[in-house]
């Protein structure tokens, strides 16, 4: 067999949440954490927030207008602008993903300018989202 | 490297894929997600009001006797999905080290996409 035993190194285990949270990210890692937050927070409220959300705007007209009253309240607003947040966030963060897969814009400048418009854009597009469903116009 | 299964002299080359399947299928399904996407934010554009019947028809579309608004809802959620199971398995891999509680956080995560999976069924294909 071949020797795949670790060599004896030190080791730093200097790494605890309050440290964590003082880190100054640069921006690519805030999106990509983000991207992960999101993803995370998305697969969590499938089944209990999306799926009856779908579930009851497809169900009937009653329960289709009755969705809307039920956004009325400020507290439901908020969680489902933070869904529309994680799903546009996702989306344009894994938009860049696959472009740095296939090799383009993988310069240090680039990246950087890509992540920022990503953080950008998906607020942005929240912010818009946001609007139009609770009925600015 | 006299042995064609080592890498150098040191490491031996064990397993059987070392995950590309799972890079290719999660960049495949999220291209898959995001034309749906655009696909149908496009039909709510094209809905001048999105009233019940509007909102109703966006997966209840039929193109002659195929229900076609159906089958893509439907292929949209199973490659979401496989995409979420690839993420959150990431997800359990990268922070849960002792291997029987990975194990069981990723056997959850599989009975909850299943559950998922069947709830979309069920709403999308009762209409």
């Amino acid at each position: 067999m071949s020797d795949t035993a670790p060599k004896q190194r030190p080791q730093y285990r200097n790494i605890s949440v309050p440290q964590i949270l003082r880190y100054r990210l640069p921006l690519a890692a805030k999106t990509s954490i983000l991207h992960r937050i999101s993803g995370a927070l998305l697969f969590l409220s499938l089944p209990v927030i999306l799926l009856p959300l779908l579930a009851a705007s497809l169900e009937s007209e009653q329960s289709f207008n009755a969705i809307s009253s039920v956004f009325g309240h400020p507290v439901c607003k908020l969680v489902l602008l933070a869904l529309i947040w994680g799903y546009l966030h996702h989306f344009c963060a894994g938009i860049r993903y696959l472009a740095l897969d296939m090799g383009k814009g993988n310069d240090k400048y680039t990246a950087s300018k890509t992540a920022a418009s990503v953080l950008i854009v998906s607020l942005v597009l929240t912010a818009i989202f946001g609007l139009k469903l609770f009925g600015a116009w | 490297m006299a042995n064609p299964e080592r890498i150098g002299t040191k490491r031996l080359v064990v397993g059987a894929h070392y995950g590309t399947l799972d890079f290719i299928v999660q960049r495949a399904t999220a291209v898959i997600m995001i034309v749906y996407t655009l696909v149908f934010l496009a039909g709510v554009l094209f809905s001048s009001t999105l009233d019940y019947a509007a909102w109703r028809n966006l997966f209840a579309f039929r193109v002659g006797s195929l229900p076609l608004g159906q089958l893509l809802a439907t292929l949209f959620f199973l490659s979401l999905a496989w995409h979420a199971w690839i993420g959150v398995r990431d997800i359990w891999m990268d922070y849960v080290k002792p291997a029987g509680l990975r194990l069981f956080l990723q056997v959850l995560t599989l009975l909850w996409l299943v559950a998922a999976i069947v709830f979309f069924a069920q709403i999308i294909w009762s209409l």
